[in-house]
């Protein structure tokens, strides 16, 4: 048996659904024979009739819908049919869903997925990676899994927690990741792994920028390098300790994200290892993420504007020289 | 003295209908909401509260018909004008004094002030200050009791005719009648969003002719007058509770102060000030229990010092109690602790 990632995510929204008459599902398109535009949700209106629920194309109102419901003990899932379109319920997921534990002691447990990051020829408006927006603000645990056993177990976890949670699950590994089949408890949530050991440099990264990086740290292999590469796993929390025991035992830091550059999760990273762990460095920490400009649409351009394996090979090269 | 004659003799032959059956009870409120901000203003304006008070002047006829009716099953989604139907709906005068005066130990704890409360566990959601929110917020919570197989509940969320312009309050409204859920909503226009004007806000005849572009049914109520207030929005609890589509009440006032009490209001024209919509809905309840005399003179009195000695007694209470200090204060947004993301 092998299993995609997308499956993986379909699969645990089945069990999630099976085993929790408070999880409903709440999007557009996700209800029906349709299933979702990336079939995440095929299949599952007709097993669990009432619980997977079209919505009108009102971002705003589908995340309030879900706030209430939850408030009220329910656990929904959101599904925003891409990650860009949740910019429509910013409102709604920050001032409202991230306020309202501090605010009144009663907590939004909503689960809000983003079909996440590019796939060639999606453009500006399909492509976007929004986990960096959402950690900035405070109440919500942002989630970027990059493997399939992750995007089945975290999911599970995600809807577990009384937190609202945005669980940034990546297009480009929907279909592309395949693995032998469903684990049956994953790592402790918050927890980044070490997704490759290595000596001579720690690359800091997660969902489908991993594999670019454990891409890289194999043809660096061949030129004698060890690369070490860390999967966050979730941004936020991030899991501090683990990024910096392993730049202690390499002493240098490239971090690869696939949002735009400016502040957000690789920012993050640098900033706190040149706080918590400046002594442990012997060169300069690094950072590598989209070009800050809007995401094109031609695959020519597309395939720069984002990190790659070539761009990530050349910055580690550098860093490993000084 | 022909002027009085004719003004009296023309009141004499306007046709009184009796009031409606709560509305002592619901007078009663809007006393007691009138009391309480007018005590809010005074502490505010002396200095001993930090932010800003938001009154509900000329719309606690609106208001108290809005928590009146609703059980304690029923979700509230009151906004900024609220006091008297949260009151009436069973907030405590000492969760506002509380909240006003930043005491730790209110519902807010200091963390968030003023109309910025609530009690969620209780069915009284904590508005946000971005309208049009709530609206959804309260379909969602209406969804939920119908999927744990609650029977008998509604809904009642409160927005101005302001917020009835936000893209938010339109997918609110129209995701509600998607869900047919058991919702009242209740618009008041108070005929200024802060300082502009309706002119400015929107340009259809009548907001609520946009009831049935939603799906809702629509009515229009005077906001001045408590028994109308009282017969058209309990009625439109009545028939969302009895299964009938979403209901929209939209009524008519004059906001009979500042936006807050930092704000004077010298915008609002002499000209709107004549208007019907411009009376004093307590003035105009008062006029009515002393015409139709619903009640005696010393009755009144004693309703007017027994607000005067519960709001009294709120502040009071909420002044002995601490407030919050930031070095104790818990810095933790997140319910799993576990999951506290560390900064150093």
């Amino acid at each position: 048996m092998s299993i995609t990632y997308l499956e993986a995510i379909r699969e645990a929204q089945a069990k999630l659904l099976r085993d929790d008459e408070r999880v409903f599902i709440y999007g557009q398109d996700v209800g029906g024979t349709f299933g979702g535009a990336f079939k995440a949700t095929k299949g599952l209106a007709k097993e669990f009739p009432g619980r997977v629920l079209n919505t009108p194309i009102s971002e705003d109102a589908i995340v309030g819908t879900a706030i209430g419901a939850a408030m009220q003990g329910m656990r929904p899932i959101v599904e925003m049919q891409f990650a860009d379109f949740s910019s429509i319920a910013l409102n709604q997921i920050l001032n409202n869903a991230g306020t309202h534990y501090w605010r009144t002691n009663v907590p939004v447990p909503i689960t809000v997925r983003l079909p996440s990051g590019g796939t060639k020829g999606s453009g500006p408006f399909h492509s976007q990676s929004m986990e960096s927006i959402y950690a900035h603000y405070p109440g919500l645990i942002v989630m970027t899994p990059a493997t399939v056993e992750d995007a089945y177990t975290m999911l599970i976890d995600a809807v577990a927690i009384d937190d609202p949670v945005i669980y940034c699950e990546h297009k480009y590994l929907y279909y592309h990741l395949k693995a032998d089949k469903l684990p049956t408890e994953g790592l402790p949530m918050g927890r980044a792994r070490i997704a490759r050991q290595g000596r001579d440099l720690t690359i800091v990264t997660y969902s489908a920028m991993l594999h670019e990086a454990i891409a890289v740290a194999e043809q660096l292999a061949s030129e004698g390098f060890e690369i070490e590469v860390v999967d966050l796993r979730s941004v936020k929390p991030l899991d501090t300790n683990t990024v910096l025991a392993s730049v202690a035992r390499t002493g240098r830091l490239l971090c690869v994200g696939e949002s735009f550059p400016w502040g957000g999760a690789t920012a993050e990273v640098i900033s706190r290892v040149a706080a918590e762990g400046f002594h442990l460095l012997d060169a300069a920490p690094q950072r590598l993420n989209a070009k800050d400009t809007p995401i094109p649409y031609h695959p020519n351009l597309w395939s720069t504007h984002r990190p790659n394996a070539k761009e990530i090979a050349r910055k580690a090269r550098a860093l490993l020289r000084e | 003295m022909l002027q009085t004659a004719q003004r009296t003799a023309k009141s004499k032959t306007k046709k009184i209908a009796p009031p409606h059956e709560r509305f002592l009870d619901a007078f009663r409120w809007m006393l007691l909401a009138r009391t309480l901000e007018e005590k809010l203003v005074s502490l505010y304006r002396g200095g001993l509260i930090t932010g800003g008070v938001y009154i509900g002047k000329g719309q606690e006829a609106v208001s108290v018909a809005c928590g009146l009716f609703l059980q304690k099953d029923d979700i509230f989604a009151p906004l900024i004008r609220d006091q008297a139907g949260r009151s009436a709906f069973g907030e405590p005068l000492l969760d506002v004094t509380q909240t006003y005066l930043g005491s730790r130990q209110g519902p807010m704890r200091g963390r968030d002030g003023n109309i910025h409360r609530g009690r969620p566990q209780q069915n009284q959601l904590a508005m946000v200050s971005h309208l049009g929110a709530m609206i959804s917020v309260t379909v969602g919570a209406l969804m939920a009791k119908r999927f744990k197989g609650e029977k008998n509940f509604i809904g009642l969320a409160c927005i101005g005719e302001g917020g009835m312009q936000t893209g938010s309050f339109h997918e609110g409204m129209n995701i509600a009648a998607v869900e047919q859920v058991p919702l009242v909503v209740v618009a008041t226009n108070n005929h200024y969003a802060y300082s502009t004007p309706n002119d400015r806000e929107f340009a259809c005849h009548d907001l609520v002719d946009r009831a049935i572009g939603y799906g809702f049914e629509g009515y229009s109520v005077d906001g001045t007058d408590l028994s109308a207030c009282l017969d058209v929005i309990g009625g439109a609890v009545k028939r969302a509770r009895a299964g009938r589509p979403p209901q929209l009440v939209v009524a008519s006032v004059l906001r009979l102060s500042g936006h807050g009490e930092h704000d004077d209001a010298s915008y609002v024209t002499d000209d709107i000030k004549q208007e019907p919509f411009a009376r004093d809905c307590l003035k105009v309840a008062e006029q009515m229990i002393i015409d139709l005399n619903l009640l005696d003179a010393e009755t009144l009195a004693e309703w007017r010092k027994d607000a005067a000695a519960q709001v009294d007694e709120a502040i009071a209470t909420a002044q002995k109690e601490a407030p919050p200090e930031g070095d104790k204060e818990d810095w933790c947004a997140v319910a799993t602790r576990e999951l506290v993301d560390s900064f150093e």
